[in-house]
């Protein structure tokens, strides 16, 4: 029961995110982007219930769901986003990189792609110093076209690394469809080139998502090395806030997803099978949101990088002088 | 240990790559974070039951032993995958691993160049510090040896304009063990440039585990006319162009730069206050390169130390020719830099 409603709290959490950062990003002027991961909650929830915090996760531009799913601290995030100082990356990373090595979030990830064989090396360094930690990448369909997943997936399975590919096939790769862009089509099925199990999970379904990654999870931790999910799901706003995807996607389409939308749906499975009452459901939707509202002010309230922040973690050591040149001589 | 940059003059003579050998044996078993891969680091992976090991040890040798003293584990050969492979190196020394990896080549740069470019370089800043990435890239550069042009090339300035790596180019076996043993414990990305004509080079190198500061350039001659500043092997060409142009009165004070990124610009700026005059020698191509990138800070912040404009060899503005009578004329050599210079003084 306990997880059923951690499953909940995590996708609805993610949801409520995305809404209220969504909109301060519009009523607050926050010069960013921002790609909200609605519609794909069960997937990022599932999947990170299955986790330990110490193990590993590398992220997409898509990430907030991720780092949500992981317990990055929504005060951090949102801070993140607005761009100050108290965010979890100082507010130099912006959305698309909110981190928190704390809890294991490697890092979200601009390059479609690219953090794939981070994880690759998070689970290296795991089977190296023998600790049983397990690395997850999530990566979406677009990135399932990119040289260096296929690479990586050779790679963890020679080495049989204790990581989990997750890719969260949305249909969408920006506005281009994946039965467009993709050679094949389950995703999953390309597992097979690199002898690795490839499942297709829905990703709408989070119990289906917890039981398909739990079950990785153990075969990585057991030394059997990788697997690949592919979890079918959808994102019902457009690529970046501001996107509209009705100029490549018929609203029908929206509407048949929208009917399956994870949340409400839990929220029903909940009440009739999962023994939640609904008062239960309405006090943590209200907490939720409340904290959502707190994160806000919080990061409204933490102030702004100083200048020094400019030149600040560049490296962990290099002569001052030559990260200021150009600085100094504009002055 | 942390030596000064000198030129030891007695001691044990040790080639280049066998410095290197010794440098990483010893950071290895130092410290158990310190893992090696690349592809044919080892050679013949995995045929140990049919009595193969240790076949390569690496083209250019600097792993050799290293399978048999450390294991599987900490000593792998990997596919030919540098985006993955690299990526993995970075992934694991976010997670408190030093990774020491090889690209063969640093013309592969261009195979792995988004790990480098938005993982290594950019992981520190843009995660606000939280993470580093202690990682030591060793790569090969050099022409002069008939590989052609996706082999021979000297483009480390493609990396040192890169925020958050650092790029060194040792000259002798001394500095190749130093540094890299620096590098590997340095907690950024550290990328070393091996010249393939200094890798058999025997020269003094203590036995002891040392380390050599990264960012010191090293006087390799004193002179009073002119600072000529050399970059790996070219301090060579740099050392043999002042024999000949002492034959000709003429005095010449080499400075072996040793660390692109970050620079020992002041050792250069006290040089030219001595000499007034500039020349840099870089087998890299000229524009946006190491030779215009320290002429305009010597112009920027001692334009009236200089007598007169400073000058730079270069290779051309071109790839890198097969035909040996080409590739001579694309590596500044030794009569270059001299006529260079006689012209600077006769004008």
């Amino acid at each position: 029961m306990e997880h059923l409603l951690d499953i909940y709290r995590s996708m609805f959490t993610i949801r409520k995110f995305e809404e209220i950062a969504s909109r301060q990003i519009v009523d607050e002027r926050i010069r960013g982007l921002l790609h909200s991961s609605e519609g794909q909650e069960a997937v990022a929830a599932g999947v990170c219930l299955a986790l330990d915090q110490n193990d590993y996760l590398t992220s997409t531009h898509r990430g907030h769901g991720h780092a949500i799913g992981k317990g990055v601290d929504i005060n951090l995030m949102m801070a993140e986003i607005f761009g100050r100082v108290g965010g979890a990356n100082k507010g130099k990373g912006g959305s698309m990189h909110i981190a928190d090595s704390k809890v294991g979030m490697l890092g979200a990830n601009g390059i479609v792609g690219s953090s794939i064989p981070l994880a690759c090396g998070a689970a290296l360094k795991a089977k190296i110093m023998g600790t049983n930690q397990v690395a997850v990448s999530f990566f979406g369909d677009g990135a399932t076209n990119q040289g260096v997943l296929h690479e990586s997936m050779n790679l963890a399975s020679i080495w049989k690394l204790p990581v989990i590919f997750v890719c969260e096939n949305n249909l969408y790769a920006q506005s281009t469809p994946s039965d467009y862009s993709v050679s094949i089509e389950n995703i999953a099925d390309r597992a097979k080139g690199y002898s690795m199990p490839g499942e297709v999970v829905d990703g709408m379904d989070p119990l289906a998502v917890f039981d398909c990654a739990k079950n990785a999870v153990s075969r990585a931790r057991d030394g059997d090395g990788p697997t690949f999910i592919e979890a079918k799901t959808y994102r019902y706003r457009g690529h970046f806030l501001g996107d509209n995807p009705l100029r490549y996607r018929s609203d029908s389409e929206e509407f048949d997803w929208k009917k399956i939308d994870p949340i409400p749906k839990f929220r029903v499975f909940l009440l009739e099978e999962g023994g939640a009452t609904k008062d239960e459901l309405d006090d943590m939707e209200l907490a939720i949101n409340e904290n959502i509202v707190r994160a806000v002010e919080f990061a409204k309230k933490s102030p702004f990088p100083s200048h020094e922040e400019l030149e600040k973690d560049v490296y962990d050591n290099y002569p001052k002088d030559q990260l200021n040149r150009a600085v100094s001589s504009m002055e | 240990m942390q030596l000064d940059i000198k030129t030891p003059k007695s001691g044990r003579l040790l080639k280049y790559s066998q410095a290197q050998n010794e440098a990483i044996k010893q950071s290895m078993s130092k410290d158990e974070s310190v893992f090696v891969m690349g592809e044919d680091i080892v050679g013949a992976a995995g045929r140990s039951e049919q009595g193969f090991s240790d076949a390569w040890g690496n083209s250019a040798r600097w792993t050799q032993g290293l399978y048999d003293l450390f294991g599987p584990e900490r000593v792998l050969d990997t596919p030919i995958s540098e985006s993955a492979f690299v990526g993995a190196a970075i992934g694991a020394a976010s997670v408190g691993m030093r990774p020491v990896v090889e690209l063969m080549f640093i013309d592969f740069v261009g195979v792995c160049m988004d790990q480098i470019l938005n993982n290594a370089a950019k992981t520190r800043y843009m995660l606000g510090g939280q993470l580093g990435v202690p990682l030591t890239l060793i790569t090969r550069i050099g022409a002069g040896v008939g590989w052609g042009a996706q082999h021979s090339e000297s483009i480390y300035s493609l990396l040192v304009h890169i925020p958050g790596i650092k790029v060194v180019a040792p000259s002798d076996a001394y500095t190749a063990k130093g540094l890299l043993g620096s590098a590997i414990m340095d907690n950024d990305p550290v990328v070393i440039c091996d010249h393939k004509k200094l890798l058999d080079l025997e020269s003094f190198v203590p036995e002891a585990d040392y380390e050599l500061p990264i960012g010191k350039a090293r006087v390799s001659r004193l002179g009073s006319d002119l600072t000529l500043v050399g970059i790996s092997h070219m301090t060579n060409i740099c050392l043999e162009a002042a024999e000949i142009l002492e034959t000709f009165g003429i005095d010449v004070e080499v400075i072996d730069l040793l660390s692109l990124s970050p620079i020992d610009t002041d050792s250069i700026l006290k040089s030219v206050s001595k000499t007034g005059r500039l020349v840099v020698v870089d087998e890299d191509n000229p524009r946006c390169g190491m030779a215009s990138d320290i002429i305009s800070s010597v112009v920027e912040k001692g334009f009236s130390l200089l007598k007169q404009s400073p000058k730079m060899v270069t290779a051309p503005h071109t790839p890198v020719p097969y035909s040996a009578s080409l590739e001579d004329l694309y590596v500044p050599n030794p009569a270059r830099v001299v006529s260079t210079i006689k012209d600077m003084l006769e004008d």
